[in-house]
């Protein structure tokens, strides 16, 4: 079997700068050639890359899940596409403005021929610095975008002021912590910040930590927590920022990120079917979901990631001599019930 | 099932198409591959003549009848090659990729790309009509010059010289490719939850026909039209519909089980036998009434590159083969 085409899905609302951002990777002196699925055929530099236009037609599985929607138009282009193979090295999908990149996510795991082919590699989502924080308030789409994306560029950082941009840090970090974010102007970034990033690779779920915890260029968060251990009590504001060292914390009323950590070891027996159960009830709400469970007498740790109700998981390396036997679980979703989440995944204990 | 360790593997002369085959028939009765960078093949002992029937493109699908084959390209173009090698352009959508088509034997051709459908008769007349989603399959039906149009939730009998409204065969999912039964009662659509799906077209009447490890992408209808063959399992499916209700209450008969999934199945034009292709590279024929089958091909090391295509000439004496790395043959029946 050949080895599996990487598939990056590129998101962001109207004017973000995504055109930008696809120009740069396919222009970038890289020596790799892409297959660019694109709704619309634009301005982008087609030289040494296959070009193909979408029509961005989401459907329903009748698998009796009802948020397992998929884009039919990708199943039948990668189908069409895997018959050249040889000519690319990687796809890049191209999403609009408005787009929901779940159907496109799903569909990389729903559909078994392109699911043997292709692998996503992860969802980038560019943002526009200075309206990001308008489209959040009034845009659902811009706020699904920021919550699904395992790479936030975080574009035209030109055109606000260090204060600004704190700000809208602030709000995409309270809504998805765990995507590596970057400031850029004119989407200037590293090829290699948006490609090969194995964000749903089981295999490179090592940590989940959130993503401002790592060290970062300019910023010093190393003593934060993540918003996820305080307490909720005043939902009916809007905003609270809490001004931390530069960084404002806040909350988002709808959309959140929840992170349940469990020493001591789990049970299988009573993970799988309570996990099972909450995505078949609370899939539609929640976006995606990552764990790291220590299974009781298993040696191996146990990984998992979904994208609403699909979930994918396997044992991975054996937990390391020393390495503390603990457990993981993050939700980034709609209107999540942390309380509840808790109460779950501390029900699985052994 | 009656074993049987005969092989006709001495009678294949191997092709080397040197890329990916994506179609392949009888023109006339001249061997023919389509393959993946847009040349038509005419399959001649080591010779062979090239035509560019999608310069600088790719050929997606293909379709053959005694006299022509006719292309679909991520061009946006459909092209028709004649015997004499002569190719024509029939319609060009502009770069849209050609995701359906389907043949008469009078001439006419139809193909899809996104919503859009388009019938061109044998005249050169196309009339077009826009789906409610996009299209993977299109075929003619057998009475009249109609039209049988795969899609979402279902599939649609179009009439292109009439204003009239489609007629709609209704099935909630999605339709991928559609065939008819040549006494065109039935209505069968292969479907993107590994089933197929079929209705009786006079009451339309649903029949599931489940059970697929893979979606079933390659139906063959046996001459007499009383069998559909099918792909998709680790055998080749084959399901009855010779009473007056079709599949309905009754099950498959499986043909020649083998450990590796059945890519491509082609019915015999004359007898009760299949041409089965496999994900491995392995080609067996298989006879519906003793279940007897017949070596015809495997790949040099056992394990190869899936059939893409199989396909036998009309009077069922020859078949011809092309799998997705290039290898490609021809079969020559004893008399």
């Amino acid at each position: 079997m050949t080895e599996k085409v990487p598939v990056t899905v590129l998101t962001g609302y109207l004017g973000a700068g995504k055109t930008t951002l696809l120009n740069r990777i396919l222009s970038e002196d890289h020596g790799q050639k892409f297959a660019v699925i694109v709704n619309e055929f634009g301005e982008i530099g087609i030289d040494n890359d296959l070009v193909v236009g979408a029509d961005e037609e989401v459907f329903e599985m009748n698998n009796g899940c009802i948020c397992c929607t998929v884009r039919g138009d990708l199943i039948r282009i990668v189908e069409g596409l895997m018959k050249r193979r040889g000519k690319f090295d990687a796809i890049i999908v191209e999403t609009t403005g408005l787009a929901d990149p779940a159907p496109v996510a799903q569909t990389f795991f729903v559909d078994q021929d392109v699911q043997d082919r292709a692998r996503l590699d992860a969802v980038v989502t560019v943002a526009d610095a200075k309206w990001l924080a308008d489209r959040l308030k009034d845009a659902p789409e811009a706020k699904n975008q920021i919550a699904f994306a395992d790479v936030i560029i975080l574009n035209k950082m030109d055109l606000v002021t260090e204060a600004e941009l704190r700000e809208v840090e602030g709000r995409i970090r309270a809504i998805n912590p765990y995507a590596r974010l970057h400031k850029t102007t004119k989407c200037q970034v590293p090829i290699s910040a948006v490609l090969g990033q194995g964000a749903f690779d089981l295999e490179r779920i090592l940590e989940i930590e959130p993503a401002f915890l790592e060290v970062e260029d300019e910023h010093d968060h190393d003593h934060h927590d993540h918003g996820h251990g305080h307490d909720h009590g005043h939902h009916h504001h809007h905003d609270h920022g809490h001004d931390h060292k530069g960084l404002k914390h806040y909350h988002d009323e709808e959309m959140q990120s929840v992170a349940v950590r469990v020493d001591g070891d789990m049970d299988p027996n009573k993970f799988m079917p309570w996990i099972n159960e909450l995505v078949q009830k609370e899939g539609p709400n929640i976006l995606r979901s990552k764990g790291i469970l220590a299974f009781k007498d298993d040696p191996k740790r146990f990984v998992f990631q979904g994208v609403h109700m699909i979930l994918d998981g396997d044992s991975q390396r054996d937990w390391k001599p020393g390495e503390k036997r603990e457990s993981k679980v993050v939700f980034i979703g709609r209107n999540l019930k942390e309380d509840e989440l808790r109460k779950g995944v501390l029900s699985c204990l052994a | 099932m009656t074993k049987s360790n005969q092989s006709l593997a001495d009678r294949v002369t191997p092709i080397d198409a040197g890329e990916g085959v994506v179609g392949a028939g009888f023109i006339g009765d001249q061997p023919v591959l389509a393959l993946v960078e847009g040349d038509v093949l005419f399959v001649d002992g080591d010779a062979g003549r090239r035509v560019k029937a999608h310069p600088d493109a790719s050929i997606l699908l293909t379709q053959f009848t005694r006299d022509r084959l006719v292309t679909g390209g991520d061009d946006g173009r459909v092209v028709e090659t004649r015997a004499n090698g002569a190719a024509a352009e029939l319609g060009d959508e502009k770069g849209k990729w050609i995701d359906s088509l389907a043949l008469r034997d009078d001439g006419a051709t139809a193909w899809s790309a996104g919503k859009l459908v388009r019938a061109r008769d044998a005249r050169g007349e196309v009339r077009t009509m826009t789906a409610p989603s996009s299209v993977r399959g299109v075929y003619f039906m057998p009475k009249g010059y109609r039209l049988a149009i795969a899609h979402y939730n279902g599939v649609s009998m179009w009439f292109p010289n009439t204003a009239a409204e489609p007629e709609g065969l209704v099935w909630r999912g999605s339709h991928l490719d559609v065939t008819i039964s040549p006494d065109g009662r039935f209505a069968v659509s292969s479907m993107q939850e590994n089933s197929l799906h079929g209705w009786r077209i006079a009451d339309k009447k649903d029949m599931r026909m489940t059970g697929y490890p893979a979606k079933s992408r390659s139906l063959s209808w046996s001459h007499d039209g009383k069998w559909l063959a099918t792909s998709g399992a680790e055998a080749c499916i084959v399901w009855p519909f010779d009473g007056k209700d079709g599949p309905m209450g009754r099950g498959p008969r499986e043909c020649c089980a083998r450990a590796s999934r059945v890519s491509r199945v082609a019915f015999h034009p004359a007898g009760l036998v299949i041409a089965i292709g496999f994900e491995d590279g392995w080609i067996m024929l298989s006879r519906l009434a003793d279940g007897a089958e017949i070596f015809v091909r495997s790949p040099k090391d056992g394990q190869g590159a899936a059939i893409a295509a199989l396909a036998w000439n009309a009077d069922g004496k020859r078949l011809i083969f092309g799998a997705e790395d290039g290898a490609a043959g021809l079969l020559e029946l004893p008399v």
